[in-house]
């Protein structure tokens, strides 16, 4: 009896000590982001001796937050309601008509799981289609990259909608489309909101593909700027600390009044086996 | 009822034309490309035979360690994550206090941007001022303060373990549901008919959390592959070239208008991944048939 105990006791001594290593960071981080400028050139674990909530305000003008922020609310929010909006489409037809086609098509959607870009011939298709450096063009590129994972939960889900309810629209006159956006999709909502948050945050924490097909300031969103914002500022600590908050809050936000959904998307598929 | 006006193919099609037009055409493509002197300086495109994997896998230059560095990556960080999440999962799936609470804050460094996360290192590893070396000079441990960046020894393990850092709960977080899917029954009778800890562990947990410990590992190993943001904000490659990956050295050709040899280093990546992908189809479809 007393051996467990003592196990007990070291087992939640060590989770403990897990949960400080891995929230450490990100406390310093906002504890640093209302220092001044002198105190935080440290980057300490000491409190700040007064708080200084204007580094917010002063990051915003000196980085041009505004602008950035508003890039990625739009970038993230259209791709994704985009993707969201193709792929269960996609998803309901692959599933529901298991054709050799859909099937071939479905998996073969899968395979975009794995497979890389090429930013060299990427660049090359976005130039034909003139989507170069254009808002657009990034909003379409970050629809692009979520199909595969988005298509992969959706199906999984559309095949636990029961079919009698498409026979029954069907009985009372419903053409394809009303029956898929009036009767299928609102009940598909579970897995829409999990594909919707999984792919807003993947396309918020985005960092590579605005480096590779935006080139103007103004069209940056949070990650680009914050890393330009970094390499200006490296000395001011504070402000640096100020801009990291302000681009991860955002998803941390989303992450702690979602996590159902997030846990749920970003485990999909492990535990079914 | 008529399926095929129900369930009309072109429902399909905005998805597939986004997904061939913008990841398999220009995957495909690219594996033309690869064997062309293409670049920034000239507009005729010439083909030049394998003489950009030539120069790929030569040795001459440094893509080898390039995509050596992106290997050991891979299967170090695999390694870890796996290891350190399977035990967080078990301990978690014990009785232990504020386990929700413990489980949100270790799964959540897999939701901040991974360039955050590489920012947010690059402060904590500072050799003087730094969290970490600044932690171990309080505890008397100054001995094992070192330049985690800079240094030749440490500037990848240092980039491996910000990774492990951030992955290590999501991969808990997977584990751990496939570990409550195992009826606890079984962990009793075992008990009951004398088996100790490890042989439980060895004999009825491990085989029965393989699928989850599947797809841990496949996630980690596409995710390893493609790996860019934390060394190019770490160590963008350095020092010299210790912590070059494919990905930013494909970056870095990108930036230098060398397109050929680029496109022939994403090559080799694409069809690596291609073909593993396709291997992941295939047992994923095959699972789902079997229920």
């Amino acid at each position: 009896m007393n051996a467990r105990v003592m196990r007990q006791l070291a087992v939640n001594v060590v989770v403990w000590i897990v949960t400080v290593i891995t929230v450490a960071p990100l406390v310093l981080i906002v504890i640093n982001s209302l220092k001044d400028s002198a105190q935080a050139s440290s980057m300490g674990m000491d409190l700040p001796k007064s708080l200084h909530f204007e580094n917010f305000s002063v990051v915003f003008e000196k980085g041009k937050l505004g602008h950035s922020l508003w890039n990625s609310l739009l970038y993230a929010g259209v791709s994704t309601a985009l993707c969201v909006a193709l792929c269960s489409l996609a998803a309901y037809v692959y599933s529901r008509r298991r054709t050799r086609l859909n099937r071939f098509s479905y998996l073969f959607i899968l395979l975009g799981l794995a497979m890389p870009l090429n930013y060299f011939t990427l660049m090359k298709a976005m130039q034909l289609l003139h989507l170069v450096n254009t808002q657009a063009g990034i909003i379409i590129l970050y629809a692009a990259v979520q199909i595969p994972l988005s298509v992969f939960i959706l199906y999984g889900f559309v095949g636990g909608v029961p079919r009698e309810l498409d026979e029954a629209g069907i009985i009372d006159g419903c053409g394809p489309g009303r029956l898929f956006f009036e009767i299928i999709f609102p009940l598909l909502k579970p897995a829409a909101v999990t594909v919707f948050i999984l792919a807003f945050l993947n396309s918020w924490n985005e960092f590579l593909l605005p480096l590779y097909f935006l080139n103007s300031a103004s069209q940056w969103p949070m990650t680009l700027s914050v890393y330009n914002f970094f390499g200006q500022f490296q000395m001011d600590w504070n402000l640096v600390s100020a801009d990291i908050v302000l681009t991860s809050l955002p998803v941390v936000i989303l992450y702690l009044l979602g996590q159902r959904y997030i846990i749920a998307g970003m485990t999909a598929g492990s535990v079914k086996g | 009822m008529n399926d095929n006006r129900t369930y009309p193919y072109y429902f399909s099609l905005g998805a597939m034309l986004l997904y061939v037009l913008l990841l398999v055409l220009p995957g495909v493509a690219g594996i033309l490309y690869a064997f062309t002197d293409w670049n920034s300086y000239d507009s005729a495109v010439h083909f030049i035979g394998l003489d950009n994997f030539r120069q790929v896998f030569s040795g001459e230059n440094m893509y080898l360690s390039y995509i050596k560095n992106t290997l050991v990556f891979t299967v170090s960080t695999i390694l870890l994550k796996t290891a350190i999440g399977f035990v967080l999962a078990l301990m978690l799936s014990n009785a232990v206090r504020l386990k929700n609470m413990h489980r949100a804050m270790m799964f959540m460094p897999a939701v901040v941007p991974m360039l955050i996360v590489g920012l947010i290192f690059k402060s904590v590893l500072h050799p003087d001022t730094g969290l970490l070396n600044v932690t171990l000079r309080s505890l008397g441990l100054g001995v094992l303060e070192q330049q985690w960046l800079t240094d030749l020894k440490w500037a990848f393990k240092s980039i491996i373990a910000v990774d492990v850092w951030k992955g290590a709960g999501y991969i808990m977080v997977i584990l751990l549901a496939g570990l409550q899917t195992i009826p606890k029954d079984y962990d009793e009778a075992a008990e009951i008919d004398g088996a100790g800890f490890w042989k439980r562990i060895w004999h009825i947990t491990l085989p029965l959390l393989a699928p989850a410990l599947t797809v841990s590992i496949v996630l980690n190993l596409l995710y390893g592959l493609k790996i860019f943001d934390t060394v190019y904000v770490l160590t963008n490659g350095g020092p010299g070239y210790a912590t070059e990956v494919i990905y930013t050295g494909v970056f870095k050709e990108f930036s230098m208008g060398r397109y050929g040899v680029g496109t022939a280093l994403s090559t080799v990546l694409f069809l690596f991944m291609t073909v593993l992908g396709y291997f992941v189809v295939k047992w994923m479809s095959r699972e789902e048939e079997s229920h």
